[in-house]
């Protein structure tokens, strides 16, 4: 099933007052939106509250949604705001970049012969559910992120919106997604690699 | 556009994954990690990170709402139903 379409089935299901739309909607966005609230604020107690806050926007404007086919983006932005408006109250971090350089591996010319500095990824286990140190350092590197790159990463690949949803949650162009995402991935990617080559010396 | 280093290579590999690029610089991109195998490591730590990052479940996400929030929704939603809602479709069930 292709997923917009469901979403966009579901929210009309949920303005019609159809039974069942209300119990489908929370438990598909409840998570969703907890998991978003937490990377983004960091802690449990606010992404709990910051869920709600969402959620209980969403039914106030629900009459306001002219595109139920952008439904999540809709929603998205909604939990957005809500974030901020919790982080307005706390320290708000100025604007970093990530240098693309910095990020990228480092070849050496090793005679005719190109080497790449580089953990060994295949002893990552497939089911990160299982690993919870693992678990563990892949939020803690999400959540070192420079905020503007970790918004872009959480809404793409963990949340699975698509470029043109996240671009339109965070008001910036798909090329900017693009190029945000590429170096949150970049700052992950090596701070996992790290993580892999102590890990490798440790056993 | 031409590839000829493998840091052109590295700055265009998200997208890479993401099919998001011409089918020319695809075909070049391809031609290049053919022959490279500091390359295909890369891509493949890359994709990896990728991978693990859908497979989150941040937080150990709790499965549900509590109760109490989930009082306080479906009484907003009720309160949205009753102002604005279609009853038409669900007045028979
Ligand atoms: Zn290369």
């Amino acid at each position: 099933m292709d997923p917009a379409r469901s979403d966009a089935a579901l929210v009309e299901d949920l303005i019609a007052g159809r039974p069942g739309a209300f119990e489908e909607f929370v438990e598909l966005y409840w998570p969703k939106l907890f998991q978003y609230s937490y990377l983004m604020c960091g802690q449990r107690e606010d992404a709990e509250e910051v869920t709600q806050e969402t959620l209980l926007k969403v039914f106030e404007k629900l009459d306001q949604l002219r595109e139920p086919e952008r439904f999540k983006a809709w929603v998205f932005r909604i939990a957005r705001n809500a974030c901020y408006m919790k982080r307005r109250k706390s320290v708000f971090a100025p604007v970093q970049e990530l240098s693309l350089d910095e990020l990228m591996p480092v070849t050496q010319e090793d005679g005719d012969q190109r080497r790449l500095e580089i953990a060994d990824w295949s002893s990552l286990p497939e089911d990160i559910a299982l690993q919870s140190e693992l678990r563990e350092r892949l939020e803690a590197a999400i959540q070192s992120l420079p905020e503007i790159y970790r918004a872009v990463l959480i809404l793409r690949d963990i949340e699975g919106l698509s470029t043109q949803e996240t671009a339109e949650v965070l008001d910036i162009t798909e090329d900017a997604v693009k190029t945000r995402l590429h170096r949150a991935r970049l700052a992950v990617r090596s701070y996992l690699d790290e993580y892999l080559r102590t890990a490798g010396a440790r056993t | 556009m031409k590839l000829e280093r493998c840091q052109d290579v590295f700055a265009l590999l998200s997208q890479y994954l993401d099919h998001e690029l011409p089918a020319d610089l695809c075909d070049q991109i391809e031609a290049h990690i053919a022959d490279c195998p500091p390359c295909v490591a890369f891509l493949e730590s890359l994709r990896k990170t990728v991978e693990l990052c859908r497979k989150l479940q941040a937080g150990g996400v709790p499965a549900a709402a509590r109760d109490e929030h989930r009082r306080a929704l479906q009484e907003a939603y009720q309160r949205f139903l009753r102002e604005h809602g279609g009853c038409s479709d669900s007045s028979n069930s």
